[in-house]
């Protein structure tokens, strides 16, 4: 028996965990601090986070984006400290 | 004699150290490998440190899904004993066994001294044996260490009596200079500090010996469970 193909398509979904606002942020203060030195001016609120690319098979792109956010949601991020953003991307 | 179940998740590095710590007081050490789903045989729990599943996506991440993590939360529910040192507290929090979140230390070094500690409170398993204000000198070792949590959680801790223990001077960044928590019940401990590293005279100081002497007394030799109920009673 033919068994009925559902249409699914993979998206590319990119991933950013930032510090949430207020919580310190020793990396990124230090790498700011440092631009002086090589030249760099004008450059402030420089903050460090993670980037994770996935391929999400999901019906609609907003499926794939809500997919993306859960599993940020649930292991990628830690919400005492972080945000997540999910975002389809080319 | 107290049964001390000694977590082991790939990575753990602490555990042998943890469980020559405890048979220094008669107890027995058994490890418990990651995938274990049971710790009824057991009276008390030790989170240890190290790099629990190499602390991929941040420590204690991958650590949280872990079959054992399960059951030591389980066992955390039901009254008993749990301590997590260093990775093993990164883990507790991860878990969410114990709030807020360890994040890198302020300095961006990894820190590996001895430090004071201070003895805030004697209403948890750790601390029971302990005076209150007494000072402690016990070697840190991490670089994710600086304790962080939302205005509301730290209110709840202090109110709470939940603070175990302060660093006299601030190492890495904590939040209100914390270096160990409890949980509202006191039956779970999260400290940075390792307190087998200060088990013996050879090895620099026996300062962590009042705290790891409280928390096997905790468990009592009776099993964990009857060790839970005097817990509550004595918290009243």
């Amino acid at each position: 028996m033919a068994r009925i193909r559902r249409r699914v398509t993979a998206f590319d979904v990119l991933v950013e965990v930032r510090l949430r606002p207020g919580i310190a942020d020793p990396e990124g203060s230090t790498i700011e601090r440092a631009l002086p030195a090589l030249g760099f001016s004008g450059i402030t609120g420089v903050s460090v986070g993670k980037a994770f690319r996935l391929k999400v098979e999901a019906a609609t792109a907003d499926d794939a984006v809500a997919r993306a956010d859960e599993l940020a949601r649930r292991l990628l991020a830690n919400p005492v400290i972080e945000n997540a953003t999910a975002t389809v991307v080319p | 004699m107290i049964r001390v179940g000694v977590v082991v998740y790939p990575g753990t590095n602490c555990e042998h150290d943890v469980v020559e710590a405890v048979e220094s007081f008669g107890a027995t050490g058994e490890l418990i490998w990651h995938t274990r789903t049971d710790l009824t045989a057991c009276d008390a729990v030790i989170v240890p440190g190290g790099f629990a599943h190499g602390d991929y996506l941040r420590p204690g991440a991958i650590a949280r899904f872990a079959p054992v993590t399960d059951a030591v939360a389980k066992f955390a529910a039901d009254g008993g004993p749990v301590l997590g040192i260093c990775n093993g507290f990164q883990v507790l929090t991860e878990a969410g066994l114990l709030p807020g979140a360890l994040q890198k230390n302020r300095g961006l070094t990894f820190l590996c001294t001895t430090v004071g500690l201070r003895v805030e409170t004697t209403r948890s398993v750790l601390t029971r044996t302990a005076v209150e204000g007494q000072v402690l000198r016990i070697p840190i070792n991490h670089f994710e260490g600086n304790y962080t949590c939302s205005v509301a959680t730290l209110h709840e801790l202090r109110d709470g009596d939940r603070v175990v223990l302060r660093y006299e001077d601030n190492p890495n960044g904590s939040v209100d200079d914390i270096a160990g928590i409890c949980n509202e019940t006191g039956n779970v401990v999260g400290l940075m500090p390792h307190p087998e590293r200060a088990s013996h005279e050879l090895l620099g100081s026996t300062d962590g010996r009042v705290l790891l002497e409280g928390f096997l007394s905790a468990a009592g030799a009776a099993g964990a469970g009857a060790a839970a109920q005097r817990w509550s009673v004595a918290r009243g």
